[in-house]
């Protein structure tokens, strides 16, 4: 039976109560023991600078050239923070409310409310570190909305959040690489983890630059490697992420939690051709002042601009007067798709809508003609002072626009189509992030915990930067202090060299397939089955088919795939090949999983699972849980239930109308 | 848009590793998209390379949205290629035509050593961070984020220097290879901020201390760091890193 630690008493006073009784180290003996970091992103970084500070022996790993560079940067909108500056009703209770309600009730109540209570300190500490977030003219800090609330309770900078709060973590982290508390290893990929007596002991890692294996002891190894969007080839991160550190991790017995719950952001630039690489997104951010439409007539070839305002769908708002474009992510996405679907889609793919950012030109400008006291400000003038307004607020964001397609959009309205995005899933953790292994925690985007079926806008951030600096620095003492008597163990021990060996085994069998085809071409094949059919709606025959096809692709990558290059150099082919090869385990086990949960809910979409207008149909007699997978042999696993409990929230239909 | 597609010759770097010597390679692309970026005109070639078993080229790359400042070359004479305030990776082909020949090298600087092809070592700009370009607070020791209001126009410029995504540039288009531009970005990110007031005079005597320590050639006012930097970070930033410099030389001495 899983056990997720919750501890007793009111909700709002679990974490309080937490810290007053979980038990510390002392300083003495904090030198004396060692963490493992495995990523820089906003989890890692925040989690390595802040052991560091405690005065924790930590070393950092991250497979890029220097760990400012992490998935993370890429963030674009915000990040949220229950601080209420705006005097608009917002409190801790009611981000934890949204949270829970924008994840469809598939989130444990216990982290999310922990979570909201520590997302102001997070605020407070960026602004400690130089972060520089939006300012009003008074000097205050600037907040905005984003998709799925109500309040605006989202800190930016511009259209580069991630970027800035990624540099503060950052610099903390490297003050204490500096101060000696922690050491960094950049251009290393973990490749296993060490057991020995059944707790984590280290990790085997590959010096990317040269291919060597390194054994490292840690007492704690903490996985902040990020999501595995990348499993759909697809997606808006880096070409980097992988699943590779979690998927070791479940390889030694950490469960793995709700792995199909995906996250399809609705605001992406369309794809333009089969060389497509990756996938951009343009910052939700868009939804507040654009407009979603498609033409009222099917198939209408007409440009834009050309299609008059009574000829124009607006179908958010539409379907859902109350949140209108700033329905949750997974409303707005299957929308989109639903359109296009029946034919109204734009581009000449079909497989796009339009973000249209005339309305707001012309409102905004109209204010500006109204502070300046412009009363007889001809239209042109108008739209010249609104076009200004946009480029402060969204310049950077219409300018990559324009960079990609090549096209105007203060002049045209953006095509935009939904993308893979970001994972709810991942390494199950209990409620003090360790995963079920002993002395193994995974943080950020790498564990399934706070977002349930689907995440809310600029709740990533927060959850990064919460698990990091807020969370583990007092958990993992819990389990430290029953540390303090372990030296440090060698890495001559046999645990470790077995794990080598294994590891060492893998690479060369990689290396001697010397097949015909290229790790792209699999992952692309992957990407596609995954797409069509675990994407943004799945079906049991679909499924099933996926599940098979899968199972095939594995056989014949590995029969058939061909690594340049040799193991002792840098080789980025065969660093690729063994991302990949875990990709493809991992997407059979996520189409399981879709399989076995016969409802919608979030960004899980079963088709045979809607009400009679479209909208997900949740099962909470049957589907109350966390779905979480047990690695028992190659290509076979045994479910584990933790069920969910709501004492606070009374789970209802979610409804943005 | 119009599209189109073309052929081109590629002449790039290769070297093995950071001891071997490096030479130029000759290679022909065709059908290639106006509307692919120009990594993955790279992937197309690297592909085709594998196909023929050889070796793909190495180079550094990951979030291909221009934010990582993982990406790298040095395209046609210039860091990043030809068109203004933009990444590598970011880059179009729609910027070239059909028979172009395109000359691609890593990065060149004594302090950024080739790891192999066009992937170089910018560890310097770490070590260079590490020597002081942070706000020395423990996490926990914050006060509220609104105790202390910041004039929005302060809080602009400290964004727009944060802003640099260290990817280097800078550095490659200098004929001394200095990194002026990069430091001076994050002193003046930190200078005009109160948080980092205390650290002020500290901070960039020592990291400009581990700069000339890294090898990086001095800063003579070309202007061409700032012509090349993707995210435009200005050249006004060297001005404010020499004031700093020297007001907290003067307090030194
Ligand atoms: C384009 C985009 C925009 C986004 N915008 C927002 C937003 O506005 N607001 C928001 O809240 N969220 C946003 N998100 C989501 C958010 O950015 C991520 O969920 C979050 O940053 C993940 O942080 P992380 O620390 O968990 O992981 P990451 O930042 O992905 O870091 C992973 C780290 O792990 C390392 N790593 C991985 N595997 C290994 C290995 N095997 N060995 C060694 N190191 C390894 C990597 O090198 C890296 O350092 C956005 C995401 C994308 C893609
Ligand atoms: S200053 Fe510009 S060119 Fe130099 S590292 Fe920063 S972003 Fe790159
Ligand atoms: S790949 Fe990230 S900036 Fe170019």
């Amino acid at each position: 039976m899983l056990d997720a630690k919750i501890p007793s008493g009111p909700l709002d006073q679990k974490w309080t109560q937490y810290k007053g009784h979980c038990k510390l180290v002392n300083p003495a003996n904090k030198r004396k023991l060692e963490v493992i970091v495995v990523g820089t992103g906003l989890a890692g970084a925040s989690a390595a600078a802040a052991l560091g500070e405690l005065g924790y022996k930590v070393k950092a790993f991250c497979f890029q050239d220097s760990p400012r560079r992490a998935h993370s940067i890429a963030a674009q909108g915000g990040i949220n923070a229950a601080k209420n500056y705006q005097n608009d009703g917002d409190s801790v209770y009611r981000l934890f409310y949204d949270t829970i309600k924008g994840g469809d009730y598939r989130a444990r109540e216990a982290n999310v409310h922990r979570l909201a209570e520590v997302s102001a300190n997070i605020i407070d500490q960026c602004v400690a570190q130089g972060v520089p977030f939006a300012r009003e003219y008074g000097g205050l800090l600037s907040n905005r909305s984003f998709g799925g609330t109500q309040v605006q309770r989202t800190f930016y900078a511009a259209g580069q959040t991630g970027q800035q709060l990624l540099i503060g973590a950052y610099q903390a982290l490297e003050r204490q690489v500096a101060l000696g508390n922690v050491k960094m290893y950049t251009r290393h990929e973990m490749l296993d983890i060490v057991m020995i007596d059944g707790k984590t002991r280290g990790i085997i890692a590959r010096d990317l630059k040269n291919g060597k294996l390194e054994r490292h002891f840690g007492h704690a190894v903490l996985l902040c490697s990020g999501g595995y969007g990348n499993v759909f080839y697809l997606s808006t991160n880096a070409m980097g992420s992988n699943v590779t550190a979690a998927w070791k991790a479940h390889k030694k017995g950490a469960y793995f939690g709700n792995p199909c719950f995906t996250q399809i952001h609705p605001t992406c630039i369309p794809v333009s051709g089969d060389h497509q690489s990756k996938l951009t997104l343009m910052s939700e951010s868009l939804r507040n002042d654009g407009r979603i439409w498609v033409p009222k007539k099917a198939g209408d070839t007409r440009k834009p601009n050309d299609i008059p305002e009574e000829e124009r769908d607006y179908y958010l708002e539409r379907r859902y007067p109350a949140f209108g474009n700033l329905v949750p992510r997974d409303v707005a996405s299957r929308a989109a798709k639903e359109r296009c679907d029946a034919g109204y889609g734009v581009g000449s793919s079909r497989q796009a809508v339009f973000l249209d950012y005339a309305a707001a030109i012309e409102r905004y400008g109209k204010i500006e003609a109204g502070k300046k006291g412009l009363d007889n400000a001809s239209s042109d003038e108008i739209i010249k002072m609104g076009k200004e307004v946009v480029k402060a607020k969204y310049g950077n964001l219409f300018d990559m626009y324009e960079k990609i397609t090549g096209e105007n959009p203060y002049e045209v309205p953006m095509r935009i189509y939904p993308a893979v995005h970001y994972t709810m899933g991942g390494l199950w953790v209990d409620y003090e992030l360790m995963t079920t292994v002993p002395g193994l925690y995974a943080l950020g985007e790498a564990n399934f915990s706070d977002h349930g079926a689907n995440r809310l806008g600029a709740s990533a951030l927060m959850q990064g930067l919460a698990d990091g600096y807020f969370v583990i620095p007092y958990t993992i003492g819990n389990y430290l202090s029953e540390e303090i008597r372990t030296n440090a163990i060698s890495t001559d021990h046999e645990a470790f060299v077995a794990a080598e060996k294994t590891v060492q085994e893998r690479i060369e069998k990689l290396m001697q397939i010397k097949g015909s085809q290229s790790v792209e071409s699999f992952h692309k094949r992957l990407g596609k089955i995954m797409w069509d059919k675990c994407g943004m709606g799945r079906n049991a025959a679909g499924l099933k088919t996926a599940i098979s096809e899968i199972q095939a692709l594995k056989k014949e990558f590995w029969s058939d795939v061909r690594i340049p290059g040799d193991i002792n150099e840098m080789n980025p082919e065969l660093d690729k090949a063994g991302r990949v090869a875990d990709f493809i385990e991992l997407g059979e086990l996520m189409c399981i999983d879709a399989l076995q949960r016969e409802e919608s809910c979030g960004g899980h979409f079963r088709e045979e699972h809607q009400t009679p207008d479209g909208e997900a149909e949740r099962h909470d007699e049957s589907y109350m849980y966390v779905a979480n997978w047990e690695l028992k042999a190659d290509s076979t696993w045994q479910l584990h239930k933790e069920p969910l409990i709501y004492d606070e929230v009374k789970p209802s239909q979610r409804s943005y109308k | 848009m119009e599209h189109y597609t073309m052929n081109l010759n590629l002449k790039v770097w290769r070297q093995k590793n950071a001891t071997a010597k490096g030479g130029f390679e000759n290679y022909s692309v065709s059908n290639i998209s106006s509307e692919m970026s120009f990594l993955e005109m790279f992937d197309v070639l690297n592909e085709k390379l594998i196909a023929e078993g050889k070796e793909p080229i190495a180079f550094d790359h990951d979030c291909r949205e221009g934010i990582c400042g993982m990406c790298s070359m040095y395209i046609n004479g210039k860091p990043h290629g030809p068109w203004q305030a933009t990444t590598t990776c970011q880059l179009h082909m729609r910027a070239f035509k059909d028979g172009d020949t395109i000359v691609v090298e890593p990065w060149r600087a004594n302090a950024f050593p080739v790891v192999k092809d066009l992937a170089v070592d910018r560890g310097a700009f770490d070590r260079i961070i590490q020597a002081g370009g942070f706000v020395s607070v423990n996490t926990g020791n914050a006060v509220d984020g609104n105790a202390l209001p910041i004039e929005k126009d302060k809080a602009d410029a400290a964004f727009y220097a944060a802003a640099c995504i260290g990817c280097g540039a800078c550095v490659a288009a200098c004929k001394n290879s200095s990194a002026m531009l990069f430091l001076s970005a994050k002193v003046s990110h930190l200078a005009l901020l109160p948080q980092g007031g205390p650290e002020r005079r500290s901070r960039v005597v020592n990291m400009v201390a581990q700069m000339d320590k890294e090898g990086f050639g001095s800063c003579t006012n070309t202007g061409a760091c700032e012509a090349t930097c993707p995210k435009e970070i200005s050249i006004s930033n060297i001005a404010r890193l020499n004031q700093e410099y020297l007001a907290a030389s003067l307090v030194s001495e």
